[in-house]
């Protein structure tokens, strides 16, 4: 018996969970038709992209040239440099840029947005907001949203380029590959879709990465345990949708 | 001014306030006295909007606003003032925007906002210096009194406090209280305060009311709640362990 009750109270509770979720999101998303704040939308795309670019950067390079070393040695080694650079450029493009320069702005972003408006929620800071006539939706959840959707494909746009540098670098300096042509395989194999794709990938990660943050932050409860907690629920429930929503637009860009 | 009848608000099965009837005049400078957990802060969250009453009227004026968000009702009628009990300054914002923070969202300069800000400062006693320092750069007292200065900021009709001197000593939590009253009276506000420390309500208070068990049970003028034998207040002002109130889990 105690089994059904058990699974009754998770399913009630998951529901609970999603609905709340839900209503968030759609006062985030009736917040874009109100009062917009620049400045704070400013703020956060060079928090969210500017400060996240030099982690982002390290990440990409050294996964291109990773990648570069995986194909060269795993694969026939035959006609190594069109397959290397072609592989490179669409791996990092179409997957690798956008997930892991989502999951790793998930880890710093998510965390950061949630630990902040947490520690502002349990410090009365939110309810001092609404004292001054300013919706937080507005002035906090909206700002951070808006900045990670437009921010987040320009950080993995640099991600792509900095991604096929690595594989090039590693490939002209260990595999002695020649540096020209294999940029010139690049361009022949690389598609605009491939890199559209991956911005559009990109674009639904800000979005999940913010909301996750914004959304955890604001219903923190109980001090610094609380916000502790917020936190680390957010860059677990971003990193698991970013994974799982990449599948699903994997699945929506490409197999058609 | 403030009129609250048969207010009714439960968390889960946990009944916080039940049936609460009050009523402030305008000009009262009210405090509301009453054990940790009585549902004070409950009390104060439900005037504000920030919590929905599950049943009953708060009028504000002759609006009944229950469950509405003060400021988000466009109750341009009336203007608000709070103090938070933790000061609830914002901590990505200098002083003076902390204090100018609603004139700033309504495109007021900020050359004219800081002016004002500093003005704001010298009325609660603190000098042109700190108007460009951080929150976490000030001291305890020094944050309650910035938080003083958000409150009145905007002249308000109404003035909230939350519990404005815990966690200062005592010659710092006498001065807040001066305050207080000085700039409820200078303004003409009506003023709501709740508090278990009954120095301060001493000071602030023009009326005292008791909350226990989620009601009203005792309200009258500070003379008379020196005089009252009812045991209730007795016990509270007292601070006696042994009374009517029963204290649980100790």
């Amino acid at each position: 018996m105690k089994i059904f009750t058990n699974v009754g109270s998770s399913v009630i509770n998951f529901l609970k969970e999603t609905g709340r979720f839900f209503i968030f999101t759609l006062k985030t998303l009736k917040s874009s038709i109100s009062k917009w704040y620049f400045k704070n939308i400013f703020q956060q795309m060079i928090s969210i992209g500017y400060l996240s670019l030099p982690v982002v950067a390290l990440t990409s390079f050294f996964t291109g040239g990773a990648l570069a070393i995986q194909i060269y040695y795993g694969g026939n080694q035959f006609n190594s440099e069109v397959i290397v650079s072609s592989i490179v450029a669409l791996g990092i493009t179409r997957e690798l840029g956008p997930v892991l320069g989502g999951i790793v702005v998930a880890g710093r972003v998510s965390a950061a947005i949630a630990a902040e408006i947490g520690t502002m929620k349990v410090t009365e800071q939110i309810d001092a907001l609404r004292t001054l006539s300013t919706d937080p939706f507005e002035y906090l959840v909206f700002p951070r949203v808006i900045a990670g959707i437009i921010v987040l494909p320009i950080l993995v746009g640099f991600a792509d380029i900095i991604g096929i540098m690595g594989g090039w670098f590693v490939g002209v300096q260990s595999l002695d590959f020649n540096g020209s042509v294999y940029l010139q395989n690049t361009e022949i194999f690389l598609e605009s879709n491939d890199i559209i794709s991956g911005l559009i990938k990109a674009s639904v990660f800000g979005f999940i990465i913010t909301m996750m943050g914004c959304y955890h932050g604001f219903f923190s409860q109980g001090g610094a345990q609380g916000v502790g907690r917020s936190t680390m629920n957010a860059v677990v429930s971003s990193s698991i949708l970013i994974l799982g929503s990449n599948y699903i637009m994997t699945n929506l860009l490409f197999a058609s | 001014m403030i009129e609250i009848n048969n207010l009714n608000k439960k968390f889960n099965r946990n009944e916080v306030l039940k049936n609460l009837n009050i009523k402030i005049e305008k000009g009262e400078s009210a405090v509301v006295i009453g054990r940790s957990g009585t549902g004070k802060s409950v009390l104060l969250k439900c005037l504000l909007g920030l919590l929905r009453p599950d049943s009953g009227i708060i009028k504000i004026g002759n609006k009944n606003i229950l469950g509405k968000n003060l400021q988000y009702s466009n109750n341009k009628s009336v203007k608000i003032g709070m103090l938070f009990q933790g000061g609830a300054l914002f901590d990505s914002l200098n002083i003076w925007r902390n204090i100018s923070f609603s004139s700033l969202q309504n495109k007021v300069s900020e050359k004219e906002c800081k002016k004002i800000a500093i003005e704001t400062l010298e009325k609660v006693g603190l000098n042109s210096d700190v108007a460009d320092l951080y929150p976490s750069e000030l001291s305890g007292g020094m944050q309650k009194r910035v938080s003083l200065g958000r409150a009145i900021f905007s002249e308000p009709d109404i003035i909230f406090f939350d519990e404005p001197t815990t966690g200062l000593d005592p010659i710092t939590a006498d001065v807040i209280n001066k305050l207080i009253l000085e700039k409820v009276n200078d303004l003409g506000a009506t003023a709501l305060t709740i508090t278990h420390d009954m120095s301060s309500a001493r000071t602030i208070a023009s009326k005292v009311y008791m909350l226990h068990e989620g009601n009203i049970i005792w309200g009258d003028n500070v003379e008379e709640m020196e005089r009252t034998k009812n045991e209730y207040i007795l016990q509270f002002v007292n601070g006696q362990s042994d009374g009517p109130i029963k204290i649980q889990n100790n």
